[in-house]
Order: C-alpha cells, then sequence, then structure tokens
C-alpha cells in the first residue's frame, strides 16, 4: 500500500508477513533444514500450517483446497528432496491449470551449486512443470516474488508457481517494503476476446446442424457456470462434459450427453465424431478425447475460445480461434447469439438422444463370484451421499466410474487428476478440499492401488481434525492397468496382481491412523457402512469395498485408434443406426 | 523442413537461456542456431535463434509457447529480405609457403581477415551471410580445414523501429492486493 514505511525483519518475517498479506489462510508442509527459519515465524501467524506426513500430499493438498475454493493453494518444503517430494503434484497442478504456490528452502546462497547437503535445482527441476519459478537469494526481493508468485498462479492460465528462497536470505535482515506495482513486463495474458472472432463463432453456430460444445476443465477455472447455462440456454445445442468439466453443466439436463474420449459414453463420442460444428470451450483437444487425431469429429469445424493462445490450434486446427477469459468469451456470444437466426437441430438432438438411451453408462453386468460390482459401489455411493457432497477420486478403474456414475450436478464438486492422472492423488487432495470447505461432505473414491500411494495422509487427517471419508475399492490389482492386459496383452497379468486380500487389512490400517474402518463385501453392507460413515465426522473414515477384479471399465475407445471404433464392451460396437437421417 | 529465425527479446535475469532451451528441447523443437547476448538496454537480452520446423503451424506453436514464457518480452520472425543477417566463422585452415599467398587471395575476396599465422597454417576470421561463409568455407576446404568455429546467427530488423519499441514495454502493472 502506497505510504507504507519499511519495517526492518528477517527475510523469514518478510515471507510471512507477504504470505498474511496475499490472505493466505492455509499452508500444507513439512520444515527442515534450509526453509527452518520460515517456520519460526510461521509459528506465530494467524496462517494455519498443516503438518503432512509427505511432501506430494501437501503439494495435492493444495490443489484440493485451491479446486474447492477459487483461490490459491499454498504448500511449503524444505531443499533437496524436501522439494522434490513436490515434484508430482507440480507436474499435476500444471498438467490441470490448478492454481498454486510451492516455497521451498534452498541452501544457502554461497552453497548453491556446490552439491551441498540436501541441494537439488529445484528450479531447474520444475522448469517444465511450473508457470514460472523464482530463486530469491535477495531477502529484499521476497515481497515483491510472492506478490508476483500469488498473481501469476491464479490469473491468465493457472498454474503452479515456484519460490525457492535461500537459507541466508530468509535468516538474513531486510527491509520489508510491499510492492505497489508487479514488474512483469512480459505478462499480459488476454482476458477481452475479439469481437471478430466472436462474431464469426455466432455466425457458425447459427448454420451448423449438428453443433456440439466441448467442455474442457477451463470453465471451472473461469468459473463460468453461469454465463454457460445461459449459452445452452440460448442455443440449445447438446454438451459433452470432459473429465475436468463433470459437474460444470448437470448431467440431468437433457442436453448432456456426458463424458467423452476413450472412455465416454457412445453418446457423446458418438456426436463429436458426428458433429459439424464443435465449440471448445477451454478444452485442448487431449489425446484422451480425441483418440487417433486425424479421425476426430473429420467432418467438424472448430470454434475454440481458451484463455491460453497457445492451446488453440495446437492439436486441431482452429477455424474460429478466440483468446479470452471463458466468462467474458461467453458473455459476448450470449449477446451475439441472442440476435442471431439459428438453424433447426431437431433432427439432431433425436439421433444423440437416441444413442443415450440405447447405451447408458450404467450399465454394467454382474459378476459370477457373488463380490461386489465397483460400479454398483459407485453409483450406491452417488445415490445415497448425494449432489451436494464434494468428491475426489484417485487414477484409474474408479476414476472413470466415478466420471460416469456418480451425481455430477455441481459445478466444482468433482476432483481428480485428469492430464497427469496421478495415482495417490486422492487422499491428499481429499484433505485439502476439506479444509477448504469445511462444512461439505468430502468423500474420496480411491483404489487400493493408489491408496497404497498416499494414505499416510490420514494421519494428518486425524491430528488436524480433517474427517474426510475415502472409500477404497479393493480389487486387489492395479485396475485399470489389468484391464489392458486383459484386452491388449493376452491376458499375461504382468505385475498388477497387488494381493491386497492378503494385506493390508484396510480397516485396520485405517484404525492405526485414528481414522475409523469399515468393510462392505456384500450389497446390504455397501448401504450399512456408508450409513455408517456418513455419521461420523470427528475423524476420517475408511470404507473398503471388496470388488470384482475382473470388472472393465466400457465403453472403451483403444489408445491410438479412432473414436470410431469405440466398443460398449469386449468386441462389441454400438449400433449407430438412424445416423443416415441426419 | 525449413528454417526460420526468431529474435526473441527476454528480461535480463539468470535462468532465462536455460529455460528457452529447456522449452525447446521437452517439446521436441529443432534449434539449428542460437545466439545470445546484450541488448542497447542493459535490462534486456536478445536471443536470435534459428529453427527448422515441418510447418507453419508448428513455427505457431514454438511462438506461442515461448510467449507463454514469463521473461520473454517480445517476439518477430526475421526473413531474409527485411533482416541484416551475420555469422562469424573462425577457420583454421593448413598452409605452407607455398599455398599461403593462395589461401590469403581468397580471404580477401570474402572481406575475410587473417587473425593469425603459424609454419603450417593460418586462423582466418570472417563474417557475413550463411550462404556467403559457405561459399568461403568451399574455396578453403581443398587446403585441409583443421578446426572451425562458428557462431549462431544474429540479426537485425532493416528500418528504423527496434524490437524494445515494438515490445511495447510496460514497466509494471497494478499492484497485487490481499486478493487471494
Amino acid at each position: 500500500m502506497p505510504g507504507e514505511s519499511p519495517q526492518p525483519m528477517t527475510g523469514a518475517q518478510s515471507l510471512v508477513k507477504s504470505l498474511e498479506r496475499m490472505g493466505v489462510e492455509v499452508i500444507f508442509g513439512i520444515p527442515g533444514g534450509s526453509i527452518l527459519p520460515a517456520y519460526d515465524p510461521l509459528f506465530d501467524s494467524k496462517i494455519r500450517h498443516i503438518l503432512v506426513r509427505h511432501e506430494q500430499g501437501a503439494g495435492h493438498a493444495a490443489e484440493g483446497y485451491a479446486q474447492a475454493t477459487g483461490r490459491v493453494g499454498v504448500c511449503i518444503a524444505t531443499s533437496g528432496p524436501g522439494a522434490t517430494n513436490l515434484v508430482t503434484a507440480i507436474a499435476d497442478a500444471y498438467m490441470d491449470s490448478v492454481p498454486m504456490v510451492a516455497i521451498t528452502g534452498q541452501v544457502a546462497s554461497k552453497a548453491i551449486g556446490t552439491d551441498a547437503f540436501q541441494e537439488a535445482d529445484i528450479r531447474g527441476i520444475t522448469f517444465p512443470i511450473t508457470k514460472h519459478s523464482f530463486l530469491i537469494t535477495d531477502p529484499a526481493e521476497i515481497p515483491h516474488a510472492i506478490a508476483a508468485a500469488f498473481h501469476l498462479a491464479k490469473t491468465g492460465r493457472p498454474g503452479p508457481v515456484l519460490v525457492d528462497i535461500a537459507k541466508d536470505a530468509l535468516a538474513g535482515p531486510t527491509e520489508y517494503v510491499w510492492p505497489e506495482e508487479l514488474d512483469l513486463p512480459g505478462y499480459r495474458p488476454v482476458s477481452k476476446p475479439h469481437g471478430k472472432q466472436i462474431r464469426e463463432a455466432a455466425r457458425l453456430i447459427g448454420q451448423a446442424k449438428r453443433p456440439v460444445i466441448y467442455l474442457g476443465g477451463g470453465v471451472n477455472r473461469a468459473r463460468a457456470w453461469e454465463a454457460l447455462a445461459e449459452f445452452v440456454e440460448i442455443t440449445k445445442m447438446p454438451v459433452v462434459t470432459t473429465l475436468m468439466a463433470r459437474g460444470a453443466f448437470p448431467d440431468s439436463h437433457p442436453l448432456n450427453y456426458g463424458m467423452p474420449g476413450m472412455h465416454g459414453t457412445v453418446a457423446a463420442v458418438g456426436a463429436m465424431q458426428r458433429s459439424d460444428l464443435l465449440i471448445a470451450l477451454g478444452a485442448r483437444f487431449d489425446d484422451r478425447v480425441t483418440g487417433k487425431l486425424d479421425t476426430f469429429a473429420p467432418e467438424a469445424k472448430i470454434i475454440h475460445a481458451d484463455i491460453d493462445p497457445a492451446e488453440i490450434s495446437k492439436n486441431r486446427m482452429a477455424d474460429v480461434p478466440i483468446v479470452g477469459d471463458l466468462g467474458e468469451v461467453l458473455a459476448e456470444l450470449n449477446a451475439a447469439l441472442r440476435e442471431e437466426a439459428r438453424g433447426d437441430i431437431s433432427d439432431w438432438v433425436r439421433f444423440l438422444d437416441g444413442l443415450r438411451k440405447r447405451y447408458l453408462p450404467t450399465e454394467y453386468p454382474a459378476m459370477e463370484d457373488g463380490l461386489l460390482s465397483p460400479e454398483y459401489v459407485i453409483k450406491r455411493l452417488g445415490e445415497l451421499v448425494g449432489p451436494e457432497a464434494t468428491y475426489v477420486a484417485g487414477v484409474g478403474q474408479h476414476q472413470m466410474w466415478a466420471a460416469h456414475l456418480l451425481p455430477h450436478e455441481r459445478p466444482a464438486r468433482f476432483f481428480n487428476s485428469g492430464g497427469a492422472g496421478t495415482m495417490g492423488y486422492c487422499v491428499p487432495a481429499a484433505m485439502g478440499a476439506k479444509v477448504g470447505r469445511p462444512d461439505d461432505v468430502v468423500w474420496g473414491i480411491d483404489g487400493d492401488g493408489c491408496f497404497q500411494m498416499t494414505n499416510q495422509e490420514l494421519v494428518t487427517c486425524f491430528l488436524e481434525g480433517i474427517p474426510i471419508k475415502i472409500a477404497v475399492m479393493n480389487n486387489r490389482s492395479l485396475g485399470m492397468v489389468r484391464q489392458w492386459q486383459t484386452l491388449f496383452y493376452g491376458e499375461r497379468y504382468s505385475n498388477t496382481n497387488l494381493k491386497s486380500h492378503l494385506v493390508p487389512d484396510f480397516p485396520k490400517l485405517a484404525e492405526a491412523m485414528g481414522a475409523v474402518g469399515l468393510r462392505a463385501e456384500t450389497v446390504e453392507e455397501v448401504d450399512e457402512v456408508i450409513a455408517k460413515a456418513m455419521e461420523i465426522n470427528d475423524r476420517p473414515v475408511v470404507v473398503e469395498f471388496v470388488v470384482h477384479k475382473d470388472a472393465m471399465v466400457w465403453p472403451m475407445v483403444p489408445a491410438g485408434t479412432s473414436n470410431d471404433q469405440i466398443k460398449i464392451a469386449r468386441d462389441l460396437a454400438p449400433d449407430w443406426s438412424g445416423e443416415e437421417d441426419l | 523442413m525449413n528454417t526460420h529465425t526468431l529474435s526473441v527479446l527476454v528480461e535480463n535475469k539468470p535462468g532465462v537461456l536455460a529455460r528457452i532451451s529447456g522449452l525447446f528441447a521437452r517439446r521436441g523443437y529443432n534449434i539449428e542456431s542460437l545466439a545470445v547476448g546484450p541488448t542497447e538496454n542493459e535490462e534486456f537480452s536478445r536471443i536470435t535463434v534459428q529453427v527448422a520446423v515441418s510447418s507453419q503451424q508448428v513455427l505457431e506453436q514454438i511462438i506461442k509457447q515461448l510467449n507463454k514464457l514469463i521473461e520473454v518480452l517480445k517476439i518477430v520472425e526475421l526473413d531474409e529480405g527485411s533482416s541484416v543477417r551475420r555469422e562469424l566463422m573462425l577457420i583454421k585452415v593448413k598452409a605452407d609457403p607455398a599455398t599461403r599467398s593462395q589461401i590469403i587471395e581468397i580471404v580477401q575476396l570474402f572481406r575475410g581477415k587473417t587473425v593469425d599465422v603459424h609454419n603450417d597454417a593460418m586462423t582466418i576470421e570472417a563474417t557475413g551471410s550463411p550462404d556467403k561463409l559457405a561459399a568461403l568455407l568451399e574455396m578453403l576446404n581443398p587446403y585441409g580445414v583443421r578446426e572451425l568455429v562458428q557462431s549462431g546467427l544474429v540479426a537485425l530488423g532493416r528500418g528504423g523501429r527496434s524490437l524494445s519499441d515494438r515490445a511495447k514495454i510496460e514497466k509494471s502493472r497494478p499492484a497485487a492486493g490481499p486478493a487471494n
């Protein structure tokens, strides 16, 4: 603030004061040698520090917190291994554009480059997975670096920013001066779309016969849900919601045809393949959505709106590129489209309705061995817990079922690792989400493989009063990998058998960490344990569901093939009848 | 593959070159040559990079990805017609008393300079366009080139404007309040 006089203090005090100034409420982290000076003033700060059990947990917790609140998530670690343990979470945040500031201690400036104890070039290591990074050796630079890091993390296309601070810069004397302006001359994100492109987009939308709105996670980052709902209301165009956009538009809306992509619904995949106009909103034509790129949506013209110009025409050439904030883009499109006459697309909608009716994603076969169907468990959990809860998934089969079968009716109620596909995301991200939304019910849906990667954060949850609920879908294998082995490797199950029916005993493991441990093996027990879990609000709960190992995620487009090769079950293609009338 | 020359104005800060070269490596772009140096303004450095690309789309991606780097201020493509382009080459060529004068004659034709002489070799300095240097080298090859070192291409746009003018440098932007 202008007029603030410089205040003498240490670099560490300046760091904590800067974080307070940024309005930080909570930090996830672990202290260690190089970051130790920062932990001393943090001890007296009103900022809540949550002491995690592994730095990766701090990073994913910051991601969960950021997505639950719309604020910047903050994690902190020491130099060397502390910092490198953050790398997976930073990469995850980069892929899914999650606003995050990671603060790491670095060895003293004179020791940098000497292979000192616990030295790692974390800035160099994270160059390709951060939006930007700072290495601070002069304590006077700390306030500007923190202000700039938060600004960069949350504006434009959000992402992780690393602030690496040498120990002597933390310990040394400085004067705290809050920057009046940020010195970032090369950073000018565009939020206002170009009027000409908006008019051109409106014209194409008016002419389209088979349009599809391809909705990506950017709509969540822009928090443009209302403008989106209005856009669909005005245009009455079919919508497909990618993994990162599940819930951004309600599943119960008749124009929502579900998730597209490798495990997308027949209606969503079929819609894109037959479309003559895709309106991509905050989506990036990821290979898991497009399948074999040169056969993707072959007849479609592309309107591509994104805050990041580098996403536009990266994988698929856009006919109408629109750079801008989705909220502003949609507001201007809505204004333009209210005037625009539109063609009749009722045949198209009727065809897609037929596909959706024929191929519900919620159908699954009963398993012969009497074990629970994982699909049933996840669907039932969603029915009993409801659409107001926050759900966090791990990565794999259970993630796909969660994406299809949970009640996705509200925006920003489903968090998962989409781009990076990070096993181990669920427990710590659920912890962060619960910290951000203490009054919400937060359910994690995890696999037995994922859970064993980061479950130690349940200790943190117990000690810090963060009562999350984790459903462990125990199919005693790395299920998605096993599914690929079944389909593409001649049922040779190389190293996917986790033997989780022997160890660990999940309820006992949960109890050992201060959580309540429950187990369900029958359909009756499913309802019972969920009801029990919902009654517990003073500590975390882990519910093990013993499910069948041979369940497979369908539909599926085999990797590297055209989306036209979608199968609804092994060797079973969908019936596309009705398309000849389009 | 077509070669394009990009002139990239960046903040003069540690690590900028690593970010840029890392970006090229990570995204699989081909660098043919790279030259980095100070500019008329000590706050900026200028990187001239020649890239080989298979399509205009790839070139656009490179420019967009470079623009995402926070420390990159401005990128222009300099084509041959609208820019002055130079490389520097130092060539150590075998030269005995019988061939020395012939070599000197060739070097003079190319407006090069002899910068070191030894009883069986001489070192030649030459600047110019890549084509000119290639022609010189072709002439010298028969005498036996022992060692050769070459700078990356540097280039300036023709006319009166400067890259920093075109960057419209905004020194600062509104301060971040307690916005989180």
